[in-house]
């Protein structure tokens, strides 16, 4: 289960700059906000894609739900209960790779089975878990032997196999080649289907966001806020070149400030 | 490139072959008498007397002896200090500025304090190169500390590591090729320094062994502690080199290229 609901939430660092600068929106020891009273709600099991330009705080928005970062006022509730800290229960697939370089697939996938008393039953499980990635006979690699995509899904493995209510994904095509890339969003789109979890993921494609969401959300910058919040309730695989979705598009570009798409 | 990897040896030989000849022709040439300049063959039958009698063994076990007994207390009390400075923001605030004011400060400097204080023998010079050694492991190990990518760390916060995890298997294994570079170093720091730390205070060693040649005027054992000295220094660093190709530090290397 994780309902999320997100109330009034402000993030604001101080501007630490000797200076003031050019383009700088605040002056030398003001604060300037990331995130400026957000507020969403997302119900449980939704598959919820957040766009916006780089630096405006969706990130950091993804990082408090976590329980990485915390909110300057404001809360985040999920269930209920305020986050304040990270838990298993909403596992975080970062931009990149997240896997522990040091560590074999086998050994990453294992960390959050680690304190399972039943030995063959942890096995077992880690195993299914590297097979449900299509990582099998790979066990034994270090990530940095592992393609991009391949880096990927280990990461979603070792996310799944602890049974998480939510996956919370930073930008996690991020440098995947295209094919790879919509692999992957079959795959997530797939995995989301399938076991039901609530994910969000914040990404720079519109179209991944349209193919995939179930809620779609864009932010702007300057100041931080909720310029979209809508539900996709449209069957997949989805056709975003026709129809009520390429509208959708269009007024997301629009909003994004690009007013022509060649 | 390819035709030269056959005689990958054959390039550095030839310049000790090189030496060799220039040594040779100077001492023969030069005017200078054998006992101030020996020539490379009269050195060679010094070693071979000095190895039958086994004052050579014995003087470089006795500085093999200080120099990892210093180094090994070195790591003991370095590493552990690096990581505190490295993950403590007030250890760092605190130690940082004391150390970087003691780690300029020549090993050599404490000469005269050491063997006040630890009087003669082994002591005053374990301590040299003890302190030798101790400053930069200190510093690598917080640098590479503090160098964690923080991801790292929000991956054990996600899966709830403990402390104990944490150190064991985020900041450790993430430090350690750092570490092993560091401890190279400072080997090689540390056996320079023990040629010094054994011009005082000791009788045995080869920095011993090179004082007291000196005193007898016998310059070609003064030149088998130096050459003793320099093949000792690259052992070491062939060993300290087989530790940073261990299983455990083979990610660092395949990850950045």
């Amino acid at each position: 289960m994780a309902h999320i609901k997100i109330e009034n939430l402000v993030k604001a660092y101080e501007n630490r700059r000797k200076q003031r600068r050019k383009g700088d929106p605040v002056s030398v020891g003001e604060m300037i906000k990331v995130l400026d009273n957000i507020n969403l709600e997302f119900a449980d099991g939704e598959m919820v894609c957040i766009l916006g330009p780089s630096g405006c705080g969706k990130s950091t928005m993804l990082k408090i739900l976590a329980g990485f970062d915390t909110a300057t006022s404001g809360r985040i509730l999920v269930d209920g209960r305020e986050v304040k800290e990270p838990t298993s229960d909403y596992i975080f697939v970062f931009q990149h790779s997240g896997l522990l370089p040091w560590m074999t697939v086998w050994q990453n996938v294992e960390l959050g089975l680690r304190h399972m008393e039943d030995a063959a039953q942890k096995e077992a499980q880690i195993q299914e878990y590297i097979d449900m990635v299509e990582l099998t006979n790979s066990e034994q690699h270090y990530p940095h032997q592992l393609s991009g995509g391949m880096q990927r899904r280990a990461e979603l493995a070792r996310a799944l196999v602890v049974n998480p209510d939510m996956l919370i994904m930073d930008e996690p095509f991020t440098g995947l080649d295209f094919l790879t890339r919509m692999k992957m969003r079959e795959e997530v789109v797939n995995m989301h289907e399938f076991i039901g979890k609530s994910i969000l993921m914040v990404t720079h494609d519109i179209d991944d966001a349209l193919v995939m969401a179930d809620h779609i959300v864009v932010m702007g910058d300057n100041p931080t806020q909720v310029k979209m919040d809508r539900l996709l309730r449209f069957d997949r695989p989805r056709d975003v070149s026709t129809g009520e979705l390429a509208e959708i598009r269009d007024e997301i570009y629009f909003m994004l400030g690009v007013s022509y798409v060649v | 490139m390819n035709n030269w990897r056959g005689a990958g040896w054959l390039l550095p030989a030839s310049s000790f072959l090189i030496i060799l000849l220039l040594w040779e022709l100077v001492s023969r040439f030069s005017g200078w008498s054998s006992q101030v300049f020996p020539g490379p063959l009269r050195v060679l039958e010094s070693i071979g007397e000095m190895l039958q009698d086994g004052t050579l063994l014995q003087h470089a076990a006795a500085s093999l002896y200080r120099v990892t007994v210093g180094f090994y207390i070195a790591a003991l009390l370095g590493i552990p200090l690096g990581i505190l400075i490295g993950r403590v923001a007030l250890a760092y605030r605190m130690l940082n500025p004391l150390i970087q004011f003691l780690r300029p400060i020549s090993p050599l400097a404490w000469i005269p304090l050491a063997m006040l204080w630890f009087g003669i023998g082994d002591k005053p010079a374990i301590f040299l190169i003890f302190l030798a050694s101790f400053f930069p492991i200190v510093v690598s190990t917080a640098v590479a500390v503090s160098a964690i990518n923080p991801i790292y760390f929000q991956v054990a916060a996600n899966f709830r590591l403990s402390r104990r995890e944490v150190a064991f298997r985020v900041v450790i294994p993430a430090i350690l090729p750092d570490v092993v570079t560091a401890l190279r170093i400072s080997v090689s720091i540390a056996w320079l320094v023990v040629v010094a730390a054994e011009m005082i205070a000791v009788q045995s060693g080869l920095g011993y062994l090179i004082l007291d040649s000196r005193n007898a005027l016998r310059m070609d054992y003064v030149m088998v502690g130096m050459i003793v000295i320099g093949l000792i220094g690259v052992l070491l660093d062939y060993v300290m080199k087989g530790l940073g190709r261990l299983e455990s530090t083979a990610w660092a290397r395949k990850s950045s290229t």
